[in-house]
Parts: structure tokens; sequence; C-alpha cells
């Protein structure tokens, strides 16, 4: 059996052959047809080069680019199919694999010359792989302990802390007449309204539910003075902000897999994928009538990981 | 002329080249250094098989060709940095001016609205990537479904499995990019689903961000992943896989003349090298009118990513809505014990599940092995309808996967059919078991009635009238032969090196066959 690289015969086959026949019946208006489809490339390609040119808008230029490629492709493809010989063609195909001698020649080869060498002298053999070994660890150091800080207990924290004024998005302070009851705001630790920490981690929904004050569950007791209520805004899903507030249902709705959370008991999951309730801030009011946090949260923020307790 | 003389005019130099002129003396000067002349045939003479579904690959290979070269073009103006700065105030997109955001945004924009063809540009690399993952699957499919993946062939396979994966990761790392609110939100969903792997999660994180998220590096890193790193791997890997194919040669679907000893087609040249041609400037030419018609990613729109904020239309290019789909439905258990939590509703859907549907699909020579104990080598193809398992495998396991797409969009359903989300999740819910435990069997049932059908391949169908009668019978009757009915197909001839005029020395095996229609062809279809 010859191997596989070795070419094709030298054939001959004549011109009348019923293969080597274009497959288009009328050959005349085909090649017309292709002609015509290139000349339409030239003119579109010339329409491009022009709108370019004129500064035209882009969805001319791809227009005009786009027809003419397509017009050149199809006229590529007409000729290769309609005027080309039909075919069928035919190649043999030989066995990839050796003989059993040539075979065994090679695993031969690769047993006494390399593997041998190694099991006769083991003890070079087993030095090697250790270094081999204790190099793909230390290279593992550079590549990829180098690409950021150790996570400690970053996750578990936030920069919220007591006596910490809750400020929107331009800093200003919120005073306890500034929201009616049903309004809302986002807002961050005083100073960090514009970092990327204050926004990814410190971001908070606070709404205004009630005019007096108010608890949503036990152990909460003067976390909601005047009736506002604050929830970290970081969905507990996948850490989307939890950016809708849905008014008459008084729930909290992620935008991204639609979890929702009640915001008069604690901001407990009531639908969707979000397992845990969204953490509450405690609430005070400073003598100015500002709103600020009376402690940092108690739990971690956002998604889980395996730290969290 | 004289031997001696040396060639003067045009003509005489001409001659001296020998009939095939300036390619003659090249092929001379080069086989005399590295012996092409030989090799070089065989490669020009290697059959493709003619069927279409031998170009869904190829379209996979020209979407990526319109990446490298618009993506290059991108790489001259985008910069990838989260460094904040002010849009001018002469900026030509009025809601932007005077925003503070950041270069990767301001870039992207900028490119948009004042660079020509820049938008164009954009556009059509964000198209080529979402056809470049698609006919990677479809591709994928055909060679699931009919077999071609099958001994000798299993290396292959897991090259373009692969090849998948590195297109959605690239597909993911791009669409990051923009550092627009659609995207960040996608980055801030990945950065959660590398914290919900046990154990490692917070440090994969705080890796791949630098720190905690977001950060200021990670469109650095991803910028330099996306444009060199991957597609290097791609490109390498897109290397090997044709290299296996023209070391191995391409399967055939069975038919006339074809056996499991040769291939029957075209050959490389001139007839595919025409028509493949033309497939690169038609996929060209479709991505450059879906770029300049079809608007995809306004990021402008979007606005500048803030965590605090969250745009509505949160929406992950199409080849992630699987994912998307079953984070939504999936249901909200997380484990927590002994001071650790694993969030199973985020690990299962997104990390595990995944992690099997790769795995099932790269090992899927092996696993089928396991059931048919069938260690021969292939190279014609199989009828889908004639494996009815795999088969039936092959659209179960699609469905699953169509059903979770489908899921990613429940919010909409609701809207659309007004029903109370809680409804179409229930509904969800029990169609991502039921769809595919359905779909095993009905498949199956449908394979095993083609197959009683018979084999037409390779023949032409031929119409058939269904007239009634008075008596309200009903009766089929072949339709008259049409015109091209009594094109049987022709003996294949191997690829000529040289043609002649007049009758060839043994020719005999280029003869047309008796041009009859096979009764069995008769089919209703039409
Ligand atoms: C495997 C192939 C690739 C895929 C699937 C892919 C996909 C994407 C996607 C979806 C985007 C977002 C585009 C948008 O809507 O703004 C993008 C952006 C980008 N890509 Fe690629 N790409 C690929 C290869 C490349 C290559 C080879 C380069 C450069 C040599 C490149 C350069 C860029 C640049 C600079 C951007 C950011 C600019 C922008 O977003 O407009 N890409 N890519
Ligand atoms: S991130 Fe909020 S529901 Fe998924």
């Amino acid at each position: 059996m010859t191997s596989h690289h070795e070419p094709a015969d030298i054939t001959t086959v004549t011109a009348d052959a019923p293969q080597m026949q274009p497959l288009a019946k009328d050959v005349v208006s085909m090649e017309r047809w292709i002609g015509l489809l290139f000349l339409l490339g030239i003119a579109f390609f010339a329409g491009f080069g022009v709108a370019y040119w004129q500064d035209g808008t882009f969805w001319l230029y791809g227009t005009l680019l786009g027809a003419g490629l397509v017009a050149m492709g199809a006229g590529f493809i007409a000729w290769g199919k309609y005027l080309l010989p039909r075919g069928p063609f035919v190649e043999e195909r030989h066995t990839l694999a050796s003989t059993e001698q040539e075979r065994s020649a090679f695993s031969a080869a690769l047993m006494e010359r390399g593997a041998g060498e190694i099991k006769r002298r083991s003890v070079l053999g087993t030095l090697l792989g250790g270094s081999l070994g204790v190099f793909s660890i230390v290279a593992l150091f550079p590549l990829v302990r180098s690409l950021g800080p150790l996570p400690g207990d970053a996750l578990a924290k936030t920069n919220w802390k007591k006596g910490m004024n809750l400020v929107d998005i331009n800093g200003r302070k919120i005073h306890v007449d500034d929201i009616t009851v049903g309004g809302f705001a986002t807002v961050f630790p005083e100073g960090l309204q514009n970092t990327d920490e204050g926004q990814a981690i410190d971001q908070t929904f606070l709404i205004r539910i009630d005019s007096a004050d108010f608890t949503t569950m036990k152990g909460r007791e003067g976390w909601a003075p005047h009736g506002y209520v604050a929830y970290s805004k970081l969905c507990t899903h996948l850490g989307c902000p939890v950016g809708l507030y849905e008014q008459q249902l008084e729930a909290l709705v992620c935008p991204c897999h639609q979890s929702m959370f009640n915001v008069r008991k604690g901001a407990i999951p009531t639908f969707g994928p979000a397992p845990r309730p969204l953490p509450q801030l405690p609430l005070s009011v400073d003598s100015d009538g500002h709103l600020i946090a009376s402690a940092g949260y108690n739990e971690p923020v956002g998604p889980g990981y395996w730290e969290r307790p | 002329m004289t031997a001696t003389a040396a060639p003067r005019t045009k003509r005489q130099k001409k001659q001296a080249q020998g009939p095939y002129g300036i390619v003659g003396s090249t092929v001379e000067a080069l086989d005399e250094r590295l012996g092409i002349a030989k090799g070089g045939r065989t490669f020009m003479d290697k059959i493709f098989p003619d069927h279409w579904s031998f170009m869904l690959g190829e379209i996979a290979l020209y979407s990526f060709v319109v990446l490298l070269l618009t993506g290059v073009f991108l790489t001259l103006y985008f910069v990838p940095s989260q460094h904040l700065m002010k849009v001018p105030m002469n900026f030509p997109y009025k809601p932007l001016r005077g925003d503070t955001v950041s270069e990767a945004f301001y870039s992207t924009v900028n490119m948009s609205f004042n660079v020509r063809c820049g938008l164009l540009m954009r556009q059509m690399h964000h198209w080529a990537c979402d056809i470049f993952v698609g006919a990677i699957v479809v591709h994928m499919a055909r060679v699931f479904f009919t077999g071609a993946f099958r001994k000798p062939r299993e290396a292959n396979w897991l090259v373009g499995s692969t090849l998948l994966i590195l297109a959605i990761t690239n597909g993911f790392l791009g669409y990051s990019l923009p550092d627009d609110l659609v995207s960040g939100t996608g980055l801030r969903i990945a950065d959660s689903i590398m914290l919900s792997v046990p154990v490692l999660g917070s440090y994969i994180s705080f890796f791949a961000f630098g720190g905690t998220f977001p950060g200021d590096i990670v469109i650095a890193r991803f910028f330099i992943i996306h444009v060199l790193l991957v597609p290097g791997i791609i490109l390498a890997l897109v290397g090997a896989h044709l290299g296996l194919l023209v070391r191995q040669k391409h399967t055939q679907f069975p038919g006339k003349g074809r056996t499991e000893g040769n291939v029957v087609g075209s050959p490389m040249f001139p007839v595919f090298i025409f028509k493949t041609q033309g497939f690169l400037f038609m996929t060209l030419g479709v991505t450059a009118l879906l770029g300049a018609l079809a608007q995809i990613n306004p990021v402008w729109q979007f606005g500048q990513y803030y965590a605090a904020q969250i745009s509505y239309a949160v929406q992950p290019d199409w080849y992630m809505g699987f994912l998307d789909g079953l984070l939504r439905i999936f249901p909200a258990w997380q484990w927590n014990a002994w001071g650790h939590t694993i969030p199973l509703e985020v690990t299962i859907p997104a990390v595990i599940f995944p992690g099997i549907v790769f795995n099932i699909a790269m090992a899927w020579p092996w696993i089928e092995q396991k059931f048919t104990k069938d260690k021969e080598i292939h190279h014609l193809l199989d009828r889908p309808r004639d494996v009815p398992h795999r088969t039936a495998f092959g659209v179960a396991f699609f469905s699953l996967l169509a059903i979770l797409f489908i899921a990613s969009s429940t919010d909409v359903l609701a809207n659309f059919f007004h029903v109370s989300l809680n409804t179409v999740l229930i509904i969800m819910r029990v169609l991502t078991f039921a769809v595919p435990i359905i779909a095993y069997p009905v498949a199956y049932f449908i394979c095993v009635e083609l197959q009683a059908g018979g084999s037409i391949m390779g023949k032409r169908k031929i119409a058939n009238v269904v007239t009634r009668t008075e008596e309200g019978e009903y009766v089929a009757t072949p339709s008259a032969p049409r015109p091209g009915d009594a094109h049987v197909e022709l003996d294949a001839t191997p690829v000529p090196t040289f043609i002649v005029e007049g009758p060839a020395p043994e020719s005999d095996e280029a003869e047309l066959v008796d041009a009859e229609v096979d009764e069995g062809v008769r089919t209703a279809s039409r």
C-alpha cells in the first residue's frame, strides 16, 4: 500500500469527458451573468470609494462594501460551480497506519533510546522529575500570585461605620424631611460616593416606607427612624444593583434575574434565585436631622462565597 | 534559433521558458530547492465533498477572518484604560457632553462617531462574533449527527470543541471591553460566578480583578487576552484543525461510487478554491451588510458603567443565554455550614452545569464508543436516522439548551403573555425536564419511521401528484419526468493531470451512466 503522501498517479482525461464539462447548460449566458456580478462588484466598490471620499454615512459605506463583496463572491461561486469541470472527481484514501514492523521499530526507538536511558539512571530521572515539579509550582507564583492581593476579609467589610452620613451620588446629605413616604434614593457613605469602592460595595438603597419609626424584624428595633429603611443595594444572588423599587408590592426587584425582596420584612427574598435577604443598615438621625448610620452592616453584603460565615 | 544564442525578443524568451512560461520556471526553481512538485500536486488534487453541510465550517473560518480584520482596525482606536476623563463639549453625541467616562468607553464611542467607517467596523466585529459562535455550533452539530467524530477523527473533535469554548470566551472578553453599563453588569456577574467556586472563589476573583471588583486593571488585562492571547491560540488550533483534516482527508456521505477507500467531490484546485473564495467574500459581504444595516451594541445609549447603576435591558450575547436562563430558573439553594457558604444557586448553574455540558461534548466520541463498542475506522458518514440513539440524544441535548436559552427572557415572556413571572418560572422549570425527556423518544421514533421509508440517497426526488377521484378516493400518481430528472450522477474520475483533446488512452471510466430513474426514488415530498 502506498503511503499517503505519494502523489496520485498521473492521469490523463480527454477534454470531452462528461466530468470535464461545465454544469451550466448555457455556458454563454452563465458567463454573462457572472460577468455582470463582477461588474456590479466593481461598481459597488467604486461607489464605496466615492462615498468614503465624500464623507457619506456609515450605513452607506457598509451597504456599498457589503453589496460589492456579495456580488463578487456570488460571481466567484457561480464560476466554480457552473463553469469549471462539473466532476465528480475521486481520490484514493490510503491507510495512514504504518506496517507492524515500522510501528515496533518506532516504539523500540522510543523505549530504548529515551525511556530506557531514564530507567537505567533512575536517580537522575527522579531528580529531573523533582526539579520539573518544583519549577512548575514556583512558576505559578509570578504567573498567578502576582495578579492581585489576597482577599483576606475584604469581602466581609464595607466602609459604613457608626456615625457616617448618608449622601446621594452628588454628595448631598439626606435630611429626614427630604423624602416623602414611598420615595427612595441610592446612598453612599459620605466622601465615598464617587469612588469605586463606595459605588461597588457600599451602595445602599434608602426607602421611606412610613412616617413613624419602623421595625422590619425582631432585633432591629430603632433601625428605621421616621420610616427610613436602608438595605445593601447588592443583590445576594450575583451582585447586580437591586435598582428597581416596585411601590405597590413594596418590593425591591433585581433587574438581572428578577429576585424580589420584601422591604417591610427585612428584605427577605420573596421570589427569584437570591438565597438571602439584603443586609439592612441600621440608621439614626443626627442633631441637624440628617440620616446617619448607627453601625456598619453586621454581615457581608453581596453574593455568597466560601469564606462567608 | 541556435542552442547557444541568448533569447532576444520577447517571443524567444517565452519559448525558452518552456510550455508553462513563468509558472513553469518558478515551479522549477522552487522544486530544485524544496521539492514542491509532488506534494504540491497532491495538495491541489485534494478532494472536497460537494455536500452543502461541509460549508458550515468554512463560514466559521471566514467569520474568524472578519474578526481578525475588523479587530485590528478597532485596536488602532480603542484605549484599554479605566482612567476617567471628561467628554469634550463639542462631542457629536450631545447627551454625553461633559460626562465623566472611562477612556475605554470614550474611545469606543469616539470611534463610532468620529472615525470614518469606525462604527461600521465595530458593528461588523460584533456581528462576526455572533456568526462565528453560531457557525461553530451548527458545524459541530453536523459533525455530531453524521458521526464524523468517530475514529480516526476524535482528536479533531477535541480541537473543535476547544475552539468553541475559546470563541465563547473571547466573545465575552470583547463584550466587556467598551466599559458600558451592560457589559459592566456582565463583568459583575462574572465576578460573582468566580466567587461562587468553593474554597478558591475569592482568590480567583481577586487575582482576575487585581483586588475587589471592579478595580482599575480588568479592562487592560481583558484587552490583551482578547486581542492577542486567545486569537493566537485560536489561530494555532485552526491550523491544527485543518492540518488534521488534510492528513486524514474528508469524510463523505455514502452514495454512488463512494467507499471507505476514496473521497468523491471537487478538487482543491481550482474548483474548491473558486467556491471557497466566493464564500469568503460572501461572509465578508454579509457581515458588512449586517454591520451597516442592523444596529448592535449601541454603547452610547447604555452609558458608562457605574457599579451603582443598572440598565433595565441587561442582556448577554446570545451564546451566553443558556447560562443566564439557568441562573434565572434555578432554585435559591445555598449551602451554609461550619462557617462556610457555597452559593449552590450560582455554583450549580454557572460552574457545574456548563462544566458538565462541555465535558459531555468533548468526551462524546469516547462515551459513544462505550455504548457501541465500535473501534472501527469510519470515513463514510451516518445518516442521522440510521443512528437513532445518537440522534435522539443530540436532539434532547440541544432542546435542553434551547429551553434554557428561552428561560433567559422570563421577564419578557411574562410581559408578552400577560402572565405572572411565577407562572413563567414554573412553566420553564417543568419544560427544562419535560422537553428533553419527550424529545428523546420522539426523535428516536421519527428516525425509525424514516428508516422504514428506505434510502433515496443521491437520487432525485420525484413529486407525487395526489388527486381526488369522483368517488372521493385519493390517488397518488408520480408526476411526469421533469427536465432535470434524467441527470443521474456521473461516475467519478480521478483528477486529471493532463487534459488532452480526443480520446484518451483509458477513458472507459469516464462514461456517462444510463440515465434511468429509479422507481424507488418516488416520494411524496416535493
Ligand atoms: C476570536 C475572535 C474574536 C471574538 C469572538 C471577538 C468579539 C468581540 C466582541 C463581541 C467585542 C465587543 C464589540 C462591541 O460591540 O463594541 C469585541 C471588541 C473588541 N475586539 Fe474583538 N473579537 C475577536 C477577535 C479580536 C481580535 C483578533 C482583535 C484584534 C486584533 C480584536 C479587537 C477588539 C477590540 C480592540 C475591541 C474593543 C473595541 C470595541 O468594543 O469597539 N478582537 N470583540
Ligand atoms: S443578580 Fe439579582 S437576581 Fe440575579
